[in-house]
């Protein structure tokens, strides 16, 4: 499993490589015209001279015959004639044509001496082959040839090759060859010597950035930095210092050195661009020179916006622009310096009305994130008004939704209303597209920063009446949550759901909040005549035949209530339940809940009924599930002002722990419907009788923590299944058991349990469990493990099952941690301080004081750290009171000594944990487990 | 990075498709028609960037582009490259095209498709801008041109017999 640099990485090392080959001094016979394909033009023309679509197939289909026979043929065919052949498939192909021969012929012509034909076979290959085909192997060979060939055209083709398919399988085969090349690249031979240390590329790319004179190779390799910074941030943390000072020639520089790169008189922008986005993987630098440093390059870069621009043309202010709009990404992402943020935010509040739509649509954009700066969110309120001017006259669409996004960011308690009203108005108008959306993030707002309920609720009301058919099931399920769980609102919500009803013509959704709401509180406004029992019932029932289904159903449900409610009606209710397009009806669930609902209210008494009948309990307070939605619609990056929800700054998108954690959270939600009824909330999925499939599995880790200190227990539980685990662990190898207890008496089928283990962990699953589970049976599955280097993440194991036709699948985390692979070292006092000492390095230690949280018992305190893996030392620490321990942890790249201290403070009920080893990596993560043991 | 880079005319019939993460046939085909889709509609004058088609990863995606006479020039990008600097790259792309091909035409593109994807090659490899300077790309492509030409004559000598194949 993966071994050695991801394939994107792999890219970028080739990136730079190909820059290096490419300023060697090719040599290049001059010579005279020549050209062509005639054969591949008069076929283009032919096409082209195509009355109509189905004379083009014909024609292709013609063709392709023809390619066939030819390259079926018994003739050996020269390369020019392949070479003309697979550029004609190559062309049917861009028109849309499926192509599903011809790949063998590209194959060959890689192995061919002549550039044009090489060059051909590699374009084919990687257009149109995809990584697993079983041509792989074959053009392996041919780039692996082309590689050793000494011949630097032929090595840029198939560097070039390799980096457009990125495969695994490329990655694979060539990983050792590539780092090999790039160092005798010419250009960075100067490196060589350096490469010898532990992480040649990282040597490499390090010195590229530091001496690199050409502005080409040292853009590719700040993109490599990047990408392995946002990997492991603490190796390169180095390069922050390099980016500054290059950042720093180049925006005070008079433009001489770089005039290659000046683009529109505008110094190398493009590698501004990319310095300023690697900064963006780190926190503002500490060291204080530094930070003035960076500090002037970004004020410079803002000073320079108000300079009056050099030319005319657009080219040069979208150089300078995109400069400035990443300098002002930057100072949002340090978000430390009050006065570089309020510049920036003036700087976009021009921008917001400047002439230029793509101006204005990246300073909406980046706005944005601002308004999530405490600095200065104040500064970016004052541009409200610039704002809804852009929502209501934007021509552009993506423009408003930007202004609408912007709105949302900077919405607080002082400017809810205006806010939230004028995105209702504007709701009128929207696009299709976006008023989903639009919907959301109202109901949001109106919830988050609602004074008084009466205008949630009319809000709400009136997203259901402007937008009835994008208010989501969240929105309406939010809204009875609200209303249920404050007494206040109740009456008033009755009340204005009750004059919405009379509306000629209402939305479904109305009904269904209506019905509800009346259902539980139609009492409150009974008194009032204009609202009497019979005339909420005859207004509800009005409805009732426009209505699909679902919405019957709750209706039906609405009226037993009313039964309980009001005695009155009962006689009137009971009669609609009895008529045969009640009890007959064609649909079961609405047949039985009109069969039953009229049993109960035949035979149970006013007692009874009332208790069946009782009012809904509170629900439980917890996230929005609306606020879900819009997460899970948009990904956490378009979030900003709730949570902690950056835009992520480099492209990876890494939802995965937000949205599983969302996505836990509305499975449990009560009105998100999920199969895991409990007592108190029966009635109300019966009520809303929708089955949803299982959502999708996030990773359960709650007893992850447990394992920390031991080997054996029970991983996992929940009605149904049962996870317990034994291991072992010697060295850097280890074993699990892994056993599945069925807790059912009925089988699970199609039952499998994967394990997807991070990159420096090999899992390896002994044999695959039996695809049935009986009920009540217990299966055993085997795990070995190995450690090749230091890991942070834990496996994940992956369970999926069919239980009573439903499909079940949940994900565990597996207690697989960097200290099982600790093997305890005894020493002497001494021996230990000088070990102590010699790990002084600031870098190598690692220290934690936090709270007890369990009673701090010596005993138990030992045994967890014996647990742990290491030794205890007696008798080491001056004071008897704190821990000491020691021990070596295996990976089968290396071992790494590790030592700690644990002193406890019984008075404070605080402990100080020191950690020291020889890789920072190390000490940071047995760091971070131990100490929440205690 | 960039993710696909897509050429069609005003009636959305491919010019050129570059993708540089791996979809199917069939899907290629669906997001030129999707990214045809999204941006043919668009007015003139609004802004060049729009949040990508579902086919290929929605919001997570920008589509940036330009129109060019009875062109369109879209680049679909994650959030790791900034909206103007692919812009720029995009009027790179059209001035480099213009100088190889002198005053370079749709029909440049359809007749040399090769060629085209060598100048795309020599300024964006594996969905990671390489170069972004014109008169560098330039001197790449002229000499690959003499190569070509080179060959033509030194293999017309000899009567062309293809080397061995694997």
């Amino acid at each position: 499993m993966g071994r050695g640099p991801s394939p994107l990485t792999q890219r970028l090392l080739l990136l730079l490589l190909r820059r290096a080959a490419s300023a060697a001094p090719d040599k290049m016979p001059a010579v005279s015209k020549g050209d062509g394909m005639r054969g591949l033009a008069v076929f283009i023309s032919d096409i082209r001279n195509c009355k109509s679509k189905e004379a083009e197939i014909k024609r292709i289909n013609k063709e392709l015959a023809n390619i066939r026979s030819k390259f079926k043929g018994d003739k050996a065919l020269d390369g020019y004639s392949k070479k003309k052949y697979v550029c004609k498939l190559l062309f049917i192909f861009l028109l849309g044509h499926d192509i599903d021969f011809g790949h063998m012929e590209a194959v060959n012509l890689l192995s061919s001496n002549k550039y044009t034909e090489k060059q051909i076979g590699y374009l084919f290959i990687s257009v149109l082959v995809n990584s697993n085909s079983d041509l792989i192997r074959l053009i392996n060979n041919g780039i692996k040839n082309d590689l050793t060939s000494r011949n630097p055209t032929f090595m840029n083709l198939a560097l070039h090759c390799i980096a457009n398919v990125g495969s695994r399988e490329m990655a694979e085969a060539f990983a050792a060859e590539i780092p090999r090349i790039l160092v005798a690249g010419s250009v960075i031979q100067l490196l060589a010597p350096l490469s010898a240390a532990d992480q040649p590329i990282r040597a490499v790319v390090l010195v590229v950035l530091h001496h690199g004179q050409r502005e080409g190779v040292v853009t590719a390799a700040t993109s490599l930095i990047t990408t392995l910074a946002q990997k492991s941030p603490d190796d390169f943390k180095t390069s922050v210092s390099l980016a500054v000072a290059r950042l720093s020639r180049i925006v005070t520089s008079a433009s001489i050195d770089l005039q290659d790169y000046t683009y529109y008189f505008v110094a190398a922008p493009w590698l501004s661009v990319k310095l300023l986005r690697l900064l963006q993987c780190y926190p503002p630098p500490e060291d204080a020179a530094l930070r003035g440093r960076l500090t002037e390059c970004l004020e410079t870069i803002l000073n320079k916006a108000q300079e009056p621009p050099k030319s005319k043309k657009v080219q040069h202010s979208n150089a300078k622009n995109a400069v400035l709009f990443e300098a002002i990404s930057l100072i949002i992402h340090h978000d430390s310096e009050p006065t570089l943020l309020v510049r920036a935010c003036n700087q976009l509040g021009q921008f917001l009305q400047h002439r230029e739509t793509n101006l204005r649509y990246l300073a909406l954009e980046s706005m944005c994130t601002l308004a999530s700066s405490e600095f200065s969110h104040e500064a970016v309120k004052t541009h409200i008004e610039t704002v809804i001017n852009a929502l209501k006259t934007e021509r552009d669409v993506s423009v408003r939704q930007r202004a609408v996004d912007l709105l949302y960011a900077m919405c607080d308690r002082s400017n809810a209303k205006q806010i939230v009203a004028e995105m209702l108005s504007y709701l009128e108008t929207a696009d299709y597209s976006i008023r989903e959306e639009i919907v959301l993030k109202v109901a949001i707002l109106a919830e988050k920063y609602a004074v008084d309920y009466t205008w949630y609720v009319d809000t709400i009301l009136n997203l259901i009446r402007i937008a009835g058919d994008y208010v989501s099931d969240e929105v309406w399920y939010r809204v009875i949550q609200i209303v249920i769980n404050r007494d206040d609102v109740q009456g008033y919500a009755a009340k204005t759901v009750f004059e919405a009803l009379q509306a000629p013509a209402c939305h479904e959704n109305l009904v269904k909040v209506g019905g509800y709401i009346l259902g539980e509180f139609g009492n409150l406004i009974a008194g009032d005549s204009r609202s009497s029992p019979l005339v909420q019932f005859n207004l509800l029932h009005s409805k009732f035949h426009l209505c699909s289904v679902p919405t019957r159903a709750l209706l039906l449900s609405a009226y037993i209530k009313f039964i309980n409610l009001f005695p009155e009606v009962k006689a009137t209710i009971q009669e609609v339940l009895r008529s045969d397009s009640q009890l007959r009806n064609a649909d079961v669930e609405l047949q039985q809940r009109a069969v039953e609902y009229l049993r109960l209210s035949c035979i149970a008494s006013t007692d009874i009924l009332a208790t069946v009948l009782e009012e809904m309990p509170p629900f439980p307070e917890r996230e929005s599930s609306i606020l879900a939605k819009l997460k899970r619609k948009k990904g956490p990056g378009n979030l900003p002002d709730i949570d902690d929800t950056r835009r992520s700054v480099n492209g990876n998108t890494e939802h995965n722990n937000n949205n599983t954690e969302t996505t836990a959270k509305v499975s449990s939600d009560l009105l998100a419907l999920s199969p895991a009824p409990s007592a108190g909330a029966s009635l109300l999925v019966d009520v809303f009788s929708e089955s949803s499939a299982p959502a999708a599995a996030d990773v359960y880790e709650d007893n992850f923590a447990r394992f920390v200190c031991k080997n054996n227990g029970v991983l996992y539980e929940n009605q149904l299944l049962q996870i317990g685990l034994k291991s072992e662990y010697r060295q850097n190898l280890g074993r699990m058991y892994v056993f599945y207890g069925n807790k059912t008496s009925t089988q699970f089928l199609s039952f499998t349990a994967s394990v997807g283990s991070p990159d420096p962990l090999n899992t390896h699953i002994l044999h695959p469990v039996d695809p049935t589970v009986d009920g009540g049976a217990q299966v055993q599955q085997i795990l070995n493990i190995e450690c090749l280097s230091d890991f942070t993440e834990a496996p994940v194991l992956n369970i999926q099952f069919r239980y009573g036709g439903t499909l079940q699948s949940i994900a565990v985390k597996l207690p697989i941690m960097l200290n099982k692979f600790f093997q305890p070292t005894e020493m002497m006092s001494q021996d230990f301080f000088q070990r102590w000492k010699q790990l002084g390095a600031p870098q190598q230690e690692v220290q934690k004081i936090f709270k007890a949280k369990h009673p701090m018992d010596t005993e138990v305190t030992k045994a967890k750290i014996i647990g742990f893996g290491a030794a205890l030392l007696d008798g080491v620490d001056p004071n008897p009171a704190n821990f000491v321990g020691a021990g070596v942890i295996h990976t089968k790249s290396t071992q790494v000594g590790c030592l700690l201290r644990l002193e406890p403070n019984t008075q404070a009920q605080m402990y100080r944990l020191t950690l020291r080893t020889s890789r920072d990596s190390v000490s940071q993560r047995l760091c971070d487990l131990l100490s929440e043991q205690f | 990075m960039i993710k696909a880079i897509l050429i069609f005319n005003n009636h959305g019939k491919p010019r050129l498709s570059k993708f540089y993460e791996h979809y199917s046939e069939d899907t290629e085909q669906q997001i030129i028609r999707e990214t045809f889709h999204l941006v043919s509609k668009r007015d003139e004058n609004v802004c060049n960037f729009l949040e990508g088609g579902m086919l290929i990863g929605g919001s997570d995606n920008k589509l940036i582009y330009r129109h060019y006479a009875t062109l369109y020039f879209v680049f679909c990008v994650d959030s790791s490259e900034s909206e103007l600097g692919i812009l720029d790259l995009i009027q790179v792309f059209v001035e480099t095209l213009d100088k190889c091909f002198e005053n370079v035409c749709e029909l440049d593109l359809i007749f040399h498709v090769d060629k085209v994807h060598n100048i795309l090659a020599e300024m964006v490899m594996g969905g990671m801008v390489l170069e972004t300077n014109m008169n560098e790309i330039i001197t790449q492509v002229d000499a690959q041109n003499k190569m070509e030409k080179s060959e033509v004559r030194i293999f017309d000598h000899e009567n062309s017999q293809s080397p061995s194949y694997i």
